[in-house]
């Protein structure tokens, strides 16, 4: 038995790779590790020129909307500026910062342009980030308990997990997130729910990584919030050009929030147990990576502020090919997923994001709740949901198994 | 812009902090960027900047050689005939860094020009002698080295072999200015005694030569050339024949490792001053495994199937690392000199001191293949 077909296969669900033999798995892995070589084969001039051009590109445009955001007050110079400010971070974040933190453009040799010496747009400093989402969630994918991003220790992500009342506010901390997003990453960086949980605030070590975080901070915010609303005002646009940088800030936050909620919380996302992956092989790696991620399909356009992650399952089994093969390889990875009948999870933006957040609300509530409500019983299952909520632990269990068996039955 | 009038020192000292200030606001205004890193995407060769320089032309010497004519930045501090400068430029969208003598005296333009001759399958040279485009900029540092001509004059021998010219015409050229009128010889060439020994495959092959026929129809310097296909391969044993005042004179060599080791051993027998210069390093063939050195003083004996991260933290070496599978770049570490394997794919990585610079590699994933030296 591989690691993966470990994972249980709960009641309702099925087991997606059980028709797969470990020879099968072991050959997943030798074709992608060919298709990852062709890239490397021909990587070249032409991939650096892009990486260059994208990067010139995003500083002139935030050149020219800060520039642009000196006249804010006039509502026109505003709109342009306050859009043009947000693409800015966007592409800072998405297409540069994550994917030059990756190490996607280290081959160049640039010293300017490589994952050890980057820095990013974002209240989470680049090497505090390179931990926690190259080494951790890059490693762990989607793993329950190992994968800060499944969730950020905050949310319930799969039906395995026992629901607690807490879990139906997750729509609404989860939108708080999405909102503070570069402060909720910097806190997970920070493991900082856990390291208050096991009162280690005092850790010297955790001491130090706070305080550049702090530093990050400060340094971001006087840019945005002090010293370009001072520039503005000659032209009386402090306030104008400060809710400029809100706007923009938030913008990229929620931006970026739905990319990567597309990326592995949309319906049909595999999740995986902490005991599944023991002894895993690359195989095994990379069908976790097939599993656990999925793709956004669209226009050039939204593959580049989505720094390619719309690409997420070539990213996830190639972290650190340049962003710009991504697209080029995606044929070849979907057929692979064809000739070994699993299912390649991609869909449009909207329907995925849509998507994601039906699962957020989906798993607030308890396991079944959701698929047996409708217009006509909807006043018994709010009843029985306040029942789950307010009764002892026993009660939400009798309940709960009453709900499950009741989907069943509709399924 | 410079003024001549001193102001007072309490005005320099506000300027300054003035200065100071502005500076800090524009930090402050584009972090987590530099001020510069904006400043670069306009001006990339003002002063102030990184030294760089832009090609601006590439002028074929012969059918393996060219000369390429740089303007270098504001900050460029010059140069002295015999100097050389290391040059970086992409290779198939790598940073490559080599050096090349500086073929001219200090122009009056401010360019700045290397003679670059094709090095059989050499990656830069071949760059750049064929797929140079004038516009592209390039990565400089400044004109470094010892092997220059002492200004008072003297007596010497220039032994040169193939494109090991470079330097030497760089100081032919400055002490003997070549016009529309013939070449010139300024009174401070006048007690230079000159004699150039020059080796190469043929003279078709040979760059520079009709400079150096030049020089010698002038009467500037006395030109020995030497080519394989008509006189055989140079013996260092004959030079005396074609130098008879050979004692007298101070030997300045250039050109490849197999020559200057037979001049310096000819040379010390005879008690002859040399001084030589050579460009390429001697490379070592990638092995499998080899012997690993860190800066800390650390020496490993690797095979060539262990990642260096798991060996060196066998033996005790605190390594930073992450996710031990090729992925995060958490472990990266410079590779100053030596080969390295990528156990995923075998692709061999070699850092060559004074051409690549040190490598960022992926201890977790890398083999040693030869002896290498990783700077932890």
């Amino acid at each position: 038995m591989t690691t993966i077909q470990k994972k249980s296969a709960l009641p309702g669900q099925s087991n997606p790779i059980a028709h797969l033999t470990e020879a099968d798995i072991e050959q997943i892995g030798v074709e992608l590790d060919a298709i990852r070589q062709d890239v490397l084969d021909s990587r070249g001039a032409s991939d650096a020129a892009y990486i260059r051009k994208v990067i010139d590109r995003q500083r002139k445009i935030e050149l020219g909307s800060r520039a642009v955001l000196l006249f804010s007050a006039f509502p026109p110079a505003w709109v342009l500026g306050t859009a043009g400010l947000s693409i800015a971070k966007i592409l800072d974040n998405m297409e540069i910062g994550h994917n030059i933190l990756h190490g996607q453009w280290d081959w160049m040799r640039d010293p300017k342009i490589h994952s050890s010496t980057w820095e990013w747009d974002m209240a989470s400093p680049a090497a505090q980030w390179k931990h926690s989402h190259n080494e951790v969630h890059h490693t762990y994918t989607n793993v329950v308990g190992k994968d800060n991003d499944l969730g950020y220790g905050i949310m319930r992500v799969d039906e395995d997990q026992t629901w607690a009342p807490f879990h139906l506010g997750q729509p609404i901390w989860c939108f708080i997130n999405a909102v503070f997003f570069e402060y909720g990453i910097a806190a997970y960086d920070l493991d900082l729910g856990a390291v208050i949980k096991k009162k280690q605030t005092k850790d010297p070590e955790f001491r130090a990584r706070a305080k550049q975080v702090l530093n990050k901070i400060r340094k971001q915010a006087t840019k945005d919030y002090v010293v370009h609303p001072a520039l503005s005002i000659p032209t009386g646009s402090f306030l104008p050009t400060l809710a400029a940088n809100v706007t923009a800030n938030i913008v990229r936050n929620l931006w970026s929030n739905s990319i990567i909620l597309c990326g592995h919380f949309p319906e049909g996302v595999e999740t995986f147990e902490k005991r599944s992956i023991e002894g895993e092989t690359k195989g095994d790696w990379y069908v976790r990576q097939m599993l656990g991620s999925a793709n956004i399909s669209g226009s050039k356009a939204l593959h580049l502020m989505s720094g390619n992650l719309s690409h997420q399952i070539e990213h996830h089994l190639f972290p650190d090919l340049p962003s710009n093969r991504y697209a080029e390889i995606a044929p070849k990875v979907q057929a692979l997923f064809e000739k070994y009948d699993l299912t390649y999870c991609a869909r449009p933006l909207v329907p995925q994001v849509y998507s994601a957040w039906h699962k957020v609300v989906r798993l607030s509530l308890p396991n079944g709740w959701l698929k047996t409500t409708n217009a006509k019983n909807a006043p018994q299952q709010l009843g029985i949901l306040y029942k789950m909520a307010t009764g002892d632990r026993r009660t939400r269990r009798l309940l709960g198994r009453k709900l499950e068996s009741e989907s069943r039955a509709a399924a | 812009m410079t003024t001549t009038l001193e102001p007072p020192a309490g005005s320099t000292r506000r300027s300054r902090r003035l200065g100071d200030h502005l500076v800090r606001v524009a930090e402050a205004a584009t972090t987590p960027y530099l001020p510069a890193d904006f400043m670069d995407l306009f001006a990339p060769l003002r002063s102030g900047a990184d030294l760089r320089g832009r090609i601006e032309a590439v002028h074929a010497e012969t059918a393996d050689a060219a000369t390429i004519v740089i303007r270098p930045g504001a900050d460029w501090a010059g140069h002295v005939p015999g100097q050389y400068l290391r040059i970086g430029i992409d290779v198939d969208g790598v940073r490559q860094w080599r050096a090349y003598s500086l073929t001219h005296g200090p122009r009056r333009d401010g360019r700045i020009s290397i003679t670059v001759k094709a090095v059989p399958g050499g990656l830069v040279s071949n760059h750049l002698i064929h797929r140079a485009e004038p516009g592209t900029l390039v990565h400089l540092e400044q004109a470094a080295g010892e092997f220059v001509l002492p200004p008072a004059g003297g007596k010497f021998l220039m032994v040169t072999a193939g494109s090991g010219i470079t330097p030497v015409i760089g100081m032919l050229r400055n002490l003997f200015p070549s016009t529309d009128d013939g070449v010139l010889r300024p009174a401070r060439s006048a007690d230079h005694d000159i004699v150039v020994v020059h080796v190469a495959p043929s003279h078709p092959d040979s760059i520079f030569i009709r400079d150096l026929e030049a020089l010698d129809a002038a009467g500037a310097i006395r030109l020995v050339a030497r080519y394989d296909d008509e006189h055989g391969v140079l013996d260092v044993d004959d030079l005396a024949d074609l130098v008879p005042d050979l004692a007298d004179r101070t030997t300045l060599a250039c050109g490849p490792a197999g020559l200057l080791d037979a001049l310096a051993a000819h040379h010390e027998a005879a008690g002859v001053t040399l001084t030589t210069e050579q460009f390429r390093t001697a490379r070592v063939e990638p092995g499998d495994g080899g012997t690993l050195s860190f800066t800390s003083g650390t020496t490993l004996e690797l095979d060539g199937a262990t990642p260096i991260l798991d060996a060196a933290e066998e033996a005790g070496v605190l390594m930073p690392s992450g996710c031990r599978m090729g992925i995060c770049m958490g472990c990266v570490l410079p590779l100053r000199e030596g080969s390295v394997r990528d156990l995923r794919n075998g692709a061999i990585t070699t850092a060559v001191p004074g051409e690549t610079g040190a490598i960022k590699v992926q201890t977790c994933i890398s083999a040693a293949a030869g002896p290498c030296h990783i700077d932890h």
